[in-house]
């Protein structure tokens, strides 16, 4: 059996007076692909903004490569993690936005090099070729001067997805990334995300509304519901044949 | 002698901002608390007063000479505006979308390199027709600096007017051409960051 990539023990999260995530438990295999479904405000974009450390959990535990993420060890005690410790860790995640989060300062190209140069200190000329060729996979090298503004939603996100796997991640984190684009947009990011499912090594945790193509894509299904997992299972396992009925409910806003 | 007033006390000015605006987004109360002390003492007093205060008061009270009267033009009008300016700094700052933070942290940025390489240069963008207005008011209170006896315009059109009574409105027409002619590139410079905030405000 191989060590699980990711693992979240026992996960709550409050906002204020309210609870969102009630006891999340979830482990996660090196290259598999986990999509998280569910009503809006179920927590789903929580449990991934918890592991890019955007969020830190109230109680709990995240472990990340046997590591974990949010508690290290000071003086034989177990603290609250420092700025350094989550430096450490979040290397090996990348995520993308549902609103793109583009430097709109930088051209395409800077913005899919900036990172690799100042972060991981590569050289300029590998992380070029490297982020040129990554944007030729995405279908946009004609564009690598121009600036965000000048692109279109569908385009900016698969900036976004480039700008992310430069980083050569263990782990990447989709949060909704298509619902912000035209209908008519969201393919040539799907596209995208199959390409990097079929060709990445790398786990993939997506937080979706587009249910088909979860079906198509994901290994596992994760149904979030009122800050538990109500359901989880292979797509086919938990869209098709699921007995829980918020869960078919939920889907059959889906199924018009 | 306005000009150079102007130039060192806009880069004191600016430097104050920069510094002052930075602290007051500090995770530290005591910085943030020492800051709004200077932020709040010299905006909520008069240039004229500080001035004075510093010309006569301080070498009086603490026996400290502060150099020329030229620095001390510069040090009042240097510090009066960084206080201004420093509420354009940090509000500029804020106001550049959160989720650039948040990308710049998931592409596992330091908070160093998250403000140098993010936020600043957007919020920089956004600073600047601000910075031109405060700089184009800088040049204006640069008169006052008369008030402590330094050559400035206004200096010499008071000693050509004292000398000569019936000139009083063409002199201070000049002065006041003078002002303008010497805000002109300023002016200039506001718009043309004006251009470039709008380019750097575009979102994602």
């Amino acid at each position: 059996m191989t060590e699980p990539i990711v693992q979240y023990r026992d996960v709550c999260k409050s906002f204020g007076d309210v609870e969102v995530l009630k006891g999340i438990n979830l482990t996660i295999d090196p290259a598999e692909k986990v999509a998280v479904i569910g009503p809006s405000g179920s927590g789903k974009t929580t449990i991934i903004r918890m592991l890019m450390t955007l969020e830190e959990p109230t109680s709990g535990d995240i472990i990340v490569d046997g590591v974990n993420l949010w508690k290290m060890e000071k003086n034989g005690k177990m603290v609250r993690a420092n700025e350094k410790h989550l430096r450490q860790i979040r290397g090996d995640i990348g995520m993308v936005f549902q609103h793109f989060n583009l430097f709109p300062h930088m051209t395409i190209l800077e913005n899919c090099m900036v990172a690799p140069i100042h972060v991981k200190k590569e050289n300029k000329e590998e992380v070029r070729e490297r982020a040129i060729e990554m944007l030729e996979r995405v279908g946009l090298e004609d564009h690598i001067d121009k600036y965000p503004s000048q692109l279109s939603g569908g385009q900016k996100q698969r900036v976004a997805m480039a700008r992310a796997v430069v980083m050569r991640p263990k782990i990447m984190l989709f949060d909704e990334v298509t619902s912000a684009l035209d209908p008519e947009l969201v393919g040539e990011v799907l596209e995208v995300i199959r390409d990097l499912a079929q060709h990445e090594d790398m786990a993939m945790v997506l937080v979706t509304h587009e249910m088909d193509f979860a079906l198509d894509i994901a290994d596992r299904v994760l149904f979030l519901d009122n800050g538990v997992i109500a359901e989880e299972g292979t797509a086919t396992e938990v869209i098709e044949h699921s007995q829980n009925e918020r869960l078919q409910s939920f889907l059959s806003r889906f199924r018009a | 002698m306005t000009i150079t007033v102007l130039l060192a006390a806009a880069l004191l000015a600016y430097t104050m901002a920069f510094i002052a605006g930075l602290s007051k987004l500090s995770n530290s109360v005591l910085l943030r608390k020492v800051t709004s002390v200077y932020v709040e003492v010299f905006r909520g007093t008069s240039l004229i007063v500080q001035l004075f205060w510093l010309y006569y008061a301080i070498p009086m009270l603490f026996n400290i000479p502060l150099g020329s009267n030229w620095w001390i033009g510069v040090i009042a009008i240097g510090l009066n505006y960084g206080a201004y300016m420093s509420e354009v700094v940090r509000s500029s700052i804020v106001a550049v979308d959160e989720g650039q933070a948040e990308a710049a942290t998931a592409l596992n940025m330091s908070s160093f390199q998250r403000m140098r390489l993010v936020i600043l240069p957007q919020a920089v963008r956004m600073m600047l027709p601000e910075f031109g207005n405060y700089t184009i008011l800088m040049l204006k209170s640069t008169s006052l600096v008369s008030l402590i006896g330094l050559r400035d315009i206004l200096y010499y059109g008071d000693i050509i007017r004292s000398t000569n009574a019936s000139a009083t409105p063409i002199v201070y027409t000049v002065v006041l051409v003078f002002y303008f002619i010497l805000a002109l590139p300023l002016i200039w410079l506001t718009r043309k960051g004006e251009k470039i905030a709008k380019k750097g405000a575009t979102t994602t």
